[in-house]
């Protein structure tokens, strides 16, 4: 589902003396349907970097990145629109919204895109709403306020609302309570059993061991750097 | 939708003299995309912005529009009535400042409405109707349908600009710092308000903004000009996130964080 291959990526900073930082080469890999990939190396190894290009977030200098049968390295803006809207799923850190926005439409959103009628795009909202333990009654105000917790189930439902054939999650475990941890790893493991291929970034190692069928260490794709 | 791009700009140029407006700017846009122009004052982002919607006369290059049964038609070069038309009818734009946009001396209805019997509607209770139900949809409540623009604060004038301009269904809306000059919780409601008209009408958008977290919220690709030129394109959350060009890596590097 997702092919990765010869990616490399530098970092050119024109206001700082044009200083040209590499931060990968040569990287490989694969990820099949229903399997789980964990991206693995020590902070600042690039496995942030690694997603974002996958992504589309951050442009690649050389190499491919089939997704389905699109190339992110060579799609358009509009193909990566579309890709992201029915392919490609992607849970990050932060959660970036329209203030003001109700919780339930903020989770919806990616559905309404897709066309799917607002009444059943809330309902299927709130069901996941409901089952990551987000209180009703914070449904109809906005995120923003919430605490990080919170944020970071709202961020999941969103993630999860579509069953996106391809996901990357950004750790999805980070700041939840044992509970909801295990609601996570739950509708993690129904995506890899409906055949979602899954790239993910896992500090929590006892999530990794029961999700990633592999694991790819990426400072094997991190270049030599000067001094 | 339709197959192929609903908007193309090619070679569009406009000088001030020996200084240049804006230079050689070509992109597509197409049916449901929102494109946000950004750059400091003085980049040529609203010479651009006026030389697409008609507004200047550009010294070079060609403003495609796509006319449906004709398909695509050079705006600059057509007749001026049915310009005229268009302008009415498929396109709308948006000022920075409702005051520009509206008819201060009409009631908030007839601002509406007025859009509506440009058009050729002539009945007087379904032009009405039709008001009051955009009023609400932008969140103008029906007892304010008789008030004049004027009573209203700088947040209801702009959502009433808003009404106005997409009452006749156009397919593409032109937007000047729609959001400028409002207090940040107003934004925030223009700009919920803008995504869904854009997500339930299927709208097309181009948007000049030197608010990079507008963009980042609304547009579907970015483009990033300097001195007359396109520096840089793609999509919106890689060019903020990833910026190659000198000048948006200033841009982006020089934002207050919050």
């Amino acid at each position: 589902m997702i092919r990765i291959e010869n990616l490399a990526k530098e970092f050119v900073l024109h206001n700082q003396g044009s200083a040209v930082i590499p931060v990968m080469a040569g990287a490989h890999m694969t990820v099949a349907r229903g399997e789980c990939v964990a991206l693995v190396g020590a902070s600042g190894a690039g496995k942030s970097t690694l997603m974002r290009m996958i992504y589309g977030n951050y442009l690649c200098d050389g190499g491919s990145i089939l997704v389905g049968d699109v190339d992110v390295a060579q799609a358009s803006p509009r193909a990566i629109i579309a890709l992201r809207r029915e392919v490609l799923g992607y849970v990050s850190q932060f959660l970036r919204v329209v203030p003001r926005v109700p919780t339930v439409d903020v989770v919806a959103e990616p559905l309404l895109a897709l066309g799917v009628a607002a009444d059943q795009a809330r309902a299927r909202a709130m069901d996941l709403l409901a089952r990551l333990n987000v209180p009703e009654r914070l449904w109809a105000l906005s995120p923003t306020t919430f605490s990080g917790g919170e944020q970071q189930r709202v961020n999941i439902a969103r993630g999860f609302v579509h069953p996106y054939p391809a996901l990357l999650l950004d750790e999805p475990t980070a700041s939840l309570d044992a509970a909801n941890r295990e609601v996570v790893l739950g509708l993690i493991e129904e995506a890899k059993a409906r055949g979602a291929a899954i790239v993910g970034i896992f500090h929590d190692e006892g999530a990794r061991a029961r999700l990633a069928d592999r694991e790819v260490d990426v400072r094997a794709f991190t270049p030599a750097r000067g001094t | 939708m339709s197959a192929g791009p609903l908007f193309r700009v090619e070679g569009l140029s406009k000088r001030y003299g020996a200084r240049i407006g804006c230079a050689d700017v070509s992109f597509d846009l197409w049916p449901g995309e929102v494109m946000g122009i950004v750059g400091e004052s003085g980049s040529g982002k609203t010479t651009l912005l006026n030389c697409m919607a008609g507004h200047l006369a550009p010294d070079a290059g060609r403003v495609l529009f796509d006319m449906k049964d004709r398909g695509m038609v050079d705006t600059v070069t057509m007749p001026e009535p049915e310009r005229r038309r268009l302008v009415r009818t498929d396109w709308a734009f948006v000022h920075q400042h409702a005051r520009d946009g509206l008819r201060m001396g009409v009631s908030a209805g007839g601002n509406v409405g007025e859009r509506l019997m440009a058009v050729g509607a002539r009945h007087y209770g379904d032009i009405r109707a039709a008001a009051v139900d955009w009023l609400g949809r932008v969140e103008i409540a029906a007892d304010r349908v008789d008030d004049r623009p004027r009573a209203f604060s700088g947040g209801m004038q702009q959502r009433l600009q808003i009404a106005r301009n997409l009452v006749t269904g156009p397919r593409l809306v032109f937007m000047d710092e729609p959001t400028g000059g409002l207090d940040v919780s107003v934004q925030a409601r223009l700009l919920d308000l803008l995504r869904g008209l854009v997500r339930e009408m299927g709208l097309s958008a181009i948007v000049v903004t030197h608010d990079l977290a507008v963009v980042r919220l609304l547009a579907d690709r970015l483009m990033v000009m300097k001195d007359g030129r396109v520096v840089e394109t793609g999509l919106t959350d890689q060019v903020l996130d990833d910026p190659q060009h000198g000048y948006t890596q200033l841009l982006v590097s020089s934002v207050l964080q919050v």
